[in-house]
């Protein structure tokens, strides 16, 4: 079942072509890492195909009215923002909001989904804390559970596990594997080329705005497409623990 | 949260209560809310109905109006600092009546000088709503009020300084004090509706509010139209800042102090923010109004003296608070 189908999307913004014909599918049961170097076209990408941002082209997501697309997609902008000092508990049940009217308690149900959705993310002795205040992982973490709760078939995510510790990379990680694995699908954003390598079971490569390789993850990080990518040796093997891969150096 | 409304409520009728009971006349609380019912006692139920109903009715109008007004400005733009002044609309009546003052219209018609501040108000959104334009974000709500608040200081200031006589540009002055003093029940039905139906478009931003606690773009894909967020939220609060200005005057700091004192105690949750700071604006306003009865009874203290003189402090302590929190 796809979840997500992008036709010729093209972004210009202030007259500078960022993203060019891209087209791709994902289907449920993906847990699919977008990766390019600074500039790519990578959050464009995202926001266009979420049709935050005007395009040409087209996106299934983009086409459907805000309601739809708030039952379709949950979205994690790279900028983690928390306004207002709320509680981590009623943060993650705004995930809620595009499924219950408003109210001051939720239905046990969605209770639930919020509930699952903290313990999940490993926030429960910080539910009454205000998120606020949190570390900038415990932020990060918070709003994954919030965009968990929202209960989508698919995941959106801008740099997910961007300044998180080496443990709560690879959690957050594998949270959005066995979400793939449920049969839902993932689209993140990723610098770290190791995890990516590990827990993906598609990668996109981006560069200058287009689509340069786009296949399972043996088969995008290549030396050769990584020194095209980003001009860098690499170094990977097969190991026990599954796929090992290391940037090198600059080329 | 529901003690805290109940108590907030319980503060804001006791509070309502007390400002029927004060005034020049020198009448036991039990009697004159007595005269308030019971036309049998003559002079007194004339002062009763006509001159503290009304008065302390306003403040509880104009104070709501303006604290859930502050409440939905601050969540909107996701910064304590905001108010509803914030885009130009209490700048523009209150040029409106500067208008009226001057022109002898103000005192030729019995509510020509709120009427006139209504249609300063009016021309004024337009003018933000065109400057800002359908699109666009926060920050092109944000310059547009500068922008007008700005021209409308300034015409006033010319209408104050072209002023034929010195007793137009004092009634001037007095004016944009703000005061409660002296308003009829005719000015409490003229607020009624804008403050009624300002309130109700308010309110029914709070879902909104509460998603765009997480960013626009989050906001966005939670099903949230910011397009109509922004300008339901720019008619509701003129519709309020409006009319409250049209019949009180400039009165400040309510809708920036008081959302920012209640905040932690609603867990910051700017849904639940909206209801509490129109209690707490309602109680903030009465207590104003109550101080400058009290504290210099044959002087005539403007309210709007008052709320800034409290209200200064109060923010002060917000930068303050705001500093630690950086170091």
């Amino acid at each position: 079942m796809s979840v997500l189908s992008v036709r010729n999307l093209s972004v210009t913004l202030r007259n500078r072509p960022v993203l060019r014909d891209v087209s791709f599918e994902i289907r449920a049961g993906e847990f699919v890492g977008l990766l390019g170097p600074n500039g790519a076209g990578k959050s464009s990408l995202m926001r266009a195909a979420l049709g935050l941002i005007p395009a040409a082209g087209s996106s299934s997501l983009a086409e459907m009215s805000a309601a739809e697309r708030a039952r379709a997609v949950s979205w994690m902008p790279q900028s983690r923002e928390i306004a207002w000092p709320i509680p981590v508990e009623r943060l993650v049940a705004l995930g809620r909001l595009p499924h219950v009217p408003q109210g001051l308690r939720l239905p046990p149900g969605d209770q639930m989904l919020v509930d699952q959705s903290i313990e999940r993310m490993g926030l429960d002795p910080f539910r009454q804390r205000a998120a606020s205040r949190l570390s900038g992982g415990e932020q990060a973490r918070a709003l994954i559970a919030r965009a968990l709760a929202q209960d989508t078939p698919l995941l959106m995510a801008d740099e997910p596990a961007a300044g998180l510790d080496p443990a709560h990379q690879i959690s957050t990680m594998e949270v959005f594997a066995n979400l793939a694995a449920e049969g839902r699908a993932a689209l993140v954003s990723l610098h770290d080329l190791g995890l990516a390598a590990r827990h993906c079971t598609r990668l996109i490569l981006l560069t200058e705005g287009g689509i340069l390789a786009d296949g399972p993850p043996a088969s995008v990080l290549t030396p050769a497409l990584m020194a095209r990518a980003f001009g860098i040796s690499v170094w990977h093997e097969h190991t026990a623990h599954g796929p090992v891969f290391q940037p090198l150096e600059v080329l | 949260m529901t003690r805290l409304m109940l108590t907030l409520t319980a503060a804001m009728l006791a509070l309502f209560l007390i400002s029927l009971t004060l005034g020049p006349a020198d009448v036991g609380i039990g009697e004159s809310l007595a005269a308030l019912f019971d036309e049998s006692y003559g002079p007194l139920t004339l002062v009763m109905r006509e001159i503290r109903l009304p008065r302390a009715l306003l403040a509880m109008i104009i104070g709501g109006g303006l604290g859930l007004a502050g409440a939905a400005m601050q969540g909107y733009l996701r910064n304590p600092l905001a108010e509803p002044g914030l885009i130009g609309v209490s700048s523009s009546a209150a040029l409106g009546a500067v208008l009226a003052i001057n022109t002898g219209l103000a005192a030729s018609l019995t509510l020509g000088l709120p009427l006139a501040a209504l249609a300063g108000a009016l021309a004024g959104v337009f003018m933000v709503m065109a400057l800002a334009g359908p699109q666009g974000g926060s920050l092109t709500l944000i310059l547009a009020g500068i922008a007008i608040s700005a021209m409308a200081a300034a015409l006033t200031s010319l209408v104050l300084n072209l002023s034929p006589n010195p007793f137009a540009a004092n009634e001037i002055v007095f004016w944009m004090m703000g005061s409660l003093a002296d308003r009829s029940m005719l000015h409490v039905w003229l607020v009624l509706p804008f403050a009624l139906a300002g309130a109700a478009i308010l309110l029914t931003l709070a879902r909104g509010l509460d998603a765009l606690t997480l960013g626009e773009d989050a906001a966005q894909t939670m099903g949230m139209n910011l397009n109509r967020m922004r300008l339901l939220l720019v008619v509701g609060t003129a519709s309020i800042v409006g009319g409250a200005t049209a019949v009180a005057g400039a009165i400040g700091f309510i809708g920036l102090v008081v959302p920012h004192i209640l905040r932690p105690l609603v867990g910051g949750q700017p849904s639940r923010l909206l209801w509490a700071s129109a209690l707490g604006g309602a109680i903030m306003l009465q207590l104003a109004d109550i101080a400058v009865r009290i504290i210099l009874p044959s002087r005539d203290l403007k309210l709007g003296v008052v709320t800034a003189l409290v209200g200064a402090p109060l923010f002060l302590h917000l930068i303050y608070k705001t500093r630690k929190g950086l170091a």
